[in-house]
């Protein structure tokens, strides 16, 4: 009943921290797109040194989500903005790892295929490679997207706002009350951007491919 | 020096502890799963909700329960640590060629038996690799126990990042990586040992 009443009472300010939360994780998962995408297709065409880029990031994903927002707190201060570069960083092995993973495992048949009604090798990647591994692409996504909620919530200490204020404020001074006000939210986005992006990827799924999966 | 090596320690005492746990509940979860398949659909469906939850969130809803210290830490661990290993030891066990089950059926062996002497051995590399992904992840979330009065590397990393001391954050931050991918090769190497084993 207290948590009700709590809850209400800061509604405004809750809604606002979910927005900044919501921001965060698009502008992250974005910009983790538009860098991953790219060079895990370019990745696929240097095959030989792909293995090592994949071990490097898969080395950056296990340092500890503190560490890296204690150094973007050294080097570039407290903000939005360092909370930002960390969540990029974060959001892109998924995300690389499954553009290439989708496109290697594109059958070569359909590749032939393509190439056998004089397709070039853009057209081929734009037509055939990339929409067959977008279900791939997207799941990375999705993976992507679930971590991005959760390392917000941790950003919340070199200040990014979010609903991981309420939540580091909760528990700097032992209040239940803001525990929960950061930690309900933020436990039900991460939620709600999991299944939606699930959804997303099986409405995309090439009609071809559905009844495989 | 003495205070890292205290501080390794802690880390890999709760991340062992927990994954002991982790380990027995999550079998079992795995291997109930594949006995009752309508109830098991549901026990993964919550263990994978469960690894939704952003761990700033999780560590503090556990503390409200649980208060603060190594509990609330190895708790946590566990939660997170149970999906792979139910999902990998289920996958597996249903994924074993139904000729092995018949005829294990066919020598009369029980359902407890052919658990035991069939099933279990048979899926061994794979719940191992579950165990895998479940320790190296462990290793990194057991660094947020600080936050909840639980020690470990996490509590030099903090101090580091509080004092605005990059030495220190590097000091606790090291050896954190170094033994996730020591683990994590290691247990990699071990899992396709066993994979040609069981072959």
């Amino acid at each position: 009943m207290r948590m009700i009443t709590f809850f209400s009472k800061n509604s405004e300010a809750m809604f606002a921290s979910l927005g900044q939360h919501i921001a965060l994780v698009l502008i992250a998962v974005g910009l983790g797109m538009a860098i991953a995408i790219p060079s895990g297709v370019l990745l696929t065409r240097h095959k030989k040194i792909a293995p090592y880029f994949l071990a490097l990031a898969g080395t950056v994903q296990t340092i500890p989500g503190l560490v890296m927002l204690g150094f973007a707190l050294i080097i570039m201060g407290i903000g939005t903005l360092p909370a930002l570069a960390v969540l990029t960083i974060y959001s892109i092995l998924p995300i690389l790892r499954n553009t290439y993973t989708g496109i290697t495992e594109v059958q070569p048949a359909y590749k032939d295929a393509a190439k056998g009604i004089g397709m070039t090798k853009r057209q081929v990647l734009f037509k055939v490679e990339l929409p067959l591994a977008l279900p791939t692409i997207v799941s990375g996504i999705r993976i992507s997207a679930v971590y991005i909620v959760s390392w917000a919530t941790l950003a919340g200490m070199i200040g990014a706002g979010g609903l991981g204020d309420w939540i580091w404020t909760g528990l700097a001074t032992y209040n239940t009350d803001y525990i929960l006000a950061g930690a309900i939210p933020s436990a039900i986005l991460a939620f709600a951007f999991s299944a939606l992006i699930g959804l997303v990827q099986k409405l995309i799924t090439p009609r071809g491919l559905r009844r495989n999966a | 020096m003495n205070e890292l090596m205290t501080a390794i320690a802690e880390h890999l005492t709760i991340v062992a502890i927990s994954m002991v746990f982790a380990a027995i509940i999550g079998i079992a979860l795995g291997v109930f799963s594949y006995w009752k398949p309508r109830v098991g659909r549901y026990i993964i469906g919550i263990a994978e909700i469960i690894q939704t939850i952003p761990s700033l969130a999780l560590l503090a809803l556990l503390m409200i329960i649980f208060g603060l210290g190594d509990l609330t830490m190895g708790v946590a661990l566990v939660l997170y640590a149970l999906l792979p290993i139910i999902r990998n030891t289920y996958t597996s066990l249903t994924e074993l060629p139904p000729y092995i089950i018949d005829a294990a059926r066919g020598m009369g062996m029980s359902r407890q038996q052919r658990l035991v002497k069939v099933e279990i051995p048979l899926s061994i590399p794979m719940i191992f690799g579950g165990l895998k992904v479940a320790l190296v992840n462990s290793l990194s979330i057991a660094v947020m126990g600080v936050l909840i009065g639980s020690g470990g590397l996490g509590y030099i990393i903090y101090r580091g990042i509080q004092q605005r001391n990059m030495d220190r954050i590097l000091l606790g931050a090291i050896p954190v990586v170094v033994i996730a991918l020591i683990f994590d090769w290691g247990m990699g190497k071990a899992e396709k040992r066993l994979q040609k084993h069981a072959r």
